[in-house]
């Protein structure tokens, strides 16, 4: 499932960042890798918001070093995340209510034909794309207002990938839906990875975690707190990295007879 | 998924609006089957237009019956109402208060309110008469001047809205009082400037027809309208078809060119009959094209609907949001001033009850009516005309009843409200719907 390769398109390396006396991140290091989903997981004030802001550009790193594709970059401005080709899924999706779906999708970059809006080539590669996402809506030209929740989500989600970004960062996508449409949301999540591009989700939900991640990352109060491949962990081993229970009277035991057998 | 149990199931394969007509039209995808999709043929539009009334996006309904039910009232009272002489005052008068309606349309969609047009209204002609009197200023520069002027209030006005954070409706009610006394001032102790009657203001005036009353010149408008009307639609569909995304099939394009034709040609015997098409009706209508073109297919329109939708929204996808409220707020500004050209035409002066009284009212009215929300990114700018029809015919049809000013403007007062509830109910029932 995860063809890991050599270099991740974008990677961390002892990030740190402060608000005033906080101390928010601490010598971070986070890999995402083409094709790879990462989910980020930790408790409330763990950090992850602002690891995925400082990713966006909102909030400059204060030290350490950001890497795409190997190279050293900066970013400093939301701008220069998406020049590069991040791009983030807030929570609250910011989409138009009163505009169509293929207005959102292309809100702020429409396409122009003779200097007027090309709303007939928008709307083909609105359905071309839906459709290689197999996301399911009645029409690209309802309104966004008479769509659910996990509809509106997808769209969101796909709006992220108009301008063909390499790393889709998703906060919470599936925090306000019912299950069918969570279903939905984490298919679509596993199509962004068979597209090749870096998933980051930031989730609560260990179940939707272990369904479609491939990597677990937990913060616990702004460090890295392990990196564990979902695969081969279990649901208890990332709670407890994220609520800190690693160390305590049990594991330490594990630790001492494992050092004895050996 | 909560308004799953009243929708209708339909077939989930009708996706492509007449997949008959064209088996290359894209592979139908599968479709929620809880989701509404639109039937074919002329029963599909009779379900989807019981729907969308119960789910309460009106559109022009309430135009249409508020026409007919006032159209009968009138004529019953005096039978002279719907005479053709009549009917083509209605369709002069309405032009002047359609461009304040014009601009407001602009402040609407961002969810604003611009109180102050009348009053800029009012104060453009009386600019205009001061250059053009006083200072012997060219008629047509003095035009240009008055409307630039009427812009920059309007700027300053989106300004003081955009950057400096004053409520939209408090920095126009400011205005209002302001710009209306800053006629006063200008008009002085006279309290009338008389303007000759030509350049612009004869072009505005109730003398000035199109082709000079020529029959060919309101079927020439109206052939003009439907043509084109028919043009685009027929280069949007084989566009659409050749991309292979949904079109209207010929049907529909044939029944609203129809319907259109049938409309323009009736208006253009009717004013026929009377005496030509006014050129200042002309001049309303040219800008609704314009106007229309600029909301719909530019970026800067998609922008202020976008603005109008939710100014978060707006931010992230890099709209200027700031720049859009204060063009939005010169826009209705120009407008404005345009309106007072227009009101300077009707009586080739300017006078201290120029754009005062309800002029405000009945502009805020007219959009509003004509299905532009009060609560931003809904509307066509077309509803300045359909609103004005309504609005004007109220007007007309008092003044034939020689009712009093203080019977039209409660009568006028009560159409507003009508209209906003109108307005504040559809909402309702949109979200209840779930589509607002």
């Amino acid at each position: 499932m995860v063809h890991v390769s050599a270099t991740p398109v974008l990677a961390l390396r002892g990030v740190s960042k402060r608000f005033g006396a906080v101390q928010a991140l601490t010598e971070v290091e986070l890999e995402v890798h083409a094709g790879e989903v990462v989910a980020l997981v930790g408790d409330n004030g763990a950090g992850k918001s602002t690891l995925v802001k400082t990713i966006a550009g909102v909030h400059p790193i204060d030290e350490g070093v950001i890497e795409w594709d190997g190279k050293p970059v900066s970013i400093n401005k939301p701008h220069d995340a998406q020049g590069l080709g991040v791009a983030t899924v807030y929570q609250d999706l910011a989409l138009c209510d009163n505009l169509d779906v293929v207005g959102n999708l292309y809100l702020g970059r429409e396409l122009l034909h003779r200097g007027v809006i090309d709303e007939v080539t928008m709307e083909k590669n609105a359905r071309e794309l839906l459709s290689t996402l197999s996301i399911r809506i009645p029409s690209v030209r309802i309104p966004i207002a008479s769509l659910s929740g996990g509809q509106r989500q997808v769209v969101a989600i796909a709006r992220a990938l108009i301008g063909d970004p390499k790393i889709v960062i998703l906060d919470e996508p599936t925090a306000a839906l019912g299950v069918e449409q969570t279903a939905q949301v984490l298919d679509l999540v596993e199509r962004l990875r068979e597209r090749d591009l870096g998933v980051i989700l930031i989730s609560h939900n260990m179940a939707d975690v272990k369904a479609v991640a491939d990597t677990v990352a937990v913060l616990r109060l702004g460090k890295n707190n392990g990196s564990f491949p979902v695969k081969d962990t279990t649901h208890e081993e990332i709670i407890a990295a994220i609520t800190g229970a690693t160390d305590n009277a049990v594991t330490r035991r594990a630790g001492r007879t494992t050092e004895a057998a050996k | 998924m909560s308004d799953s149990s009243k929708t209708v199931k339909k077939d989930p394969s009708q996706e492509t609006v007449a997949p008959s007509d064209d088996p290359t039209a894209a592979p139908v995808t599968v479709v929620d089957p809880r989701l509404l999709i639109r039937e074919e043929g002329l029963k599909g539009y009779l379900t989807e237009f019981k729907r969308k009334v119960k789910g309460g996006e009106l559109g022009s309904l309430p135009v249409f019956v508020g026409l007919i039910v006032i159209w009968t009232i009138f004529q019953l009272q005096n039978d002279r109402f719907l005479s053709a002489d009549n009917l083509s005052n209605i369709s002069y008068y309405l032009s002047a208060t359609g461009m304040l309606a014009i601009g407001l349309v602009f402040v609407l969609l961002l969810g604003e309110i611009d109180l102050s047009v009348g009053s800029v209204s009012g104060l453009a002609s009386t600019l205009f008469a001061v250059f053009v009197v006083d200072h012997g200023v060219n008629s047509w520069l003095a035009l240009l001047l008055t409307v630039v002027t009427g812009i920059g209030i309007g700027a300053l006005h989106g300004w003081f809205f955009a950057r400096i954070g004053v409520p939209a409706f408090v920095v126009t009610l400011a205005g209002f009082l302001g710009w209306n006394g800053l006629m006063l001032w200008l008009l002085g102790e006279s309290g009338t400037i008389n303007i000759p009657d030509e350049g612009p203001v004869h072009l505005f005036g109730q003398s000035s027809f199109f082709m000079d009353q020529a029959v060919i010149g309101a079927y020439l408008l109206a052939g003009l309208g439907v043509a084109s009307m028919l043009a685009g639609s027929l280069i949007e569909q084989r566009r659409r078809r050749a991309a292979g995304v949904p079109f209207r099939p010929t049907s529909e394009i044939a029944l609203r060119v129809g319907a259109l034709a049938v409309a323009t040609f009736v208006a253009a015997y009717v004013l026929n009959s009377s005496a030509g098409v006014s050129n200042a009706l002309v001049i309303f209508l040219a800008s609704l094209v314009i106007v229309d073109f600029v909301l719909r297919r530019t970026p800067y329109g998609r922008k202020i609907f976008a603005v109008g939708g939710g100014i978060e929204a707006a931010r992230r996808a890099g709209i200027n949001v700031s720049m859009i409220r204060i063009t939005v707020f010169a826009i209705a500004g120009g407008f404005a001033a345009v309106g007072g050209m227009f009101f300077a035409g009707q009586t080739q002066s300017a006078t201290l009850n120029a754009g005062g009284g309800n002029t405000l009212m009945l502009a805020i009215a007219a959009a509003v009516i004509g299905g532009t929300s009060l609560f931003g990114g809904r509307g066509t700018v077309w509803s300045a005309l359909l609103g004005m029809l309504v609005i004007q015919s109220i007007q007309t049809g008092l003044d034939l009843l020689n009712m009093n000013t203080s019977i039209q403007y409660m009568i006028t007062g009560a159409v507003l409200l009508g209209a906003v509830v109108i307005d504040s109910v559809s909402r309702r029932s949109q979200k209840a719907a779930g589509r607002a």
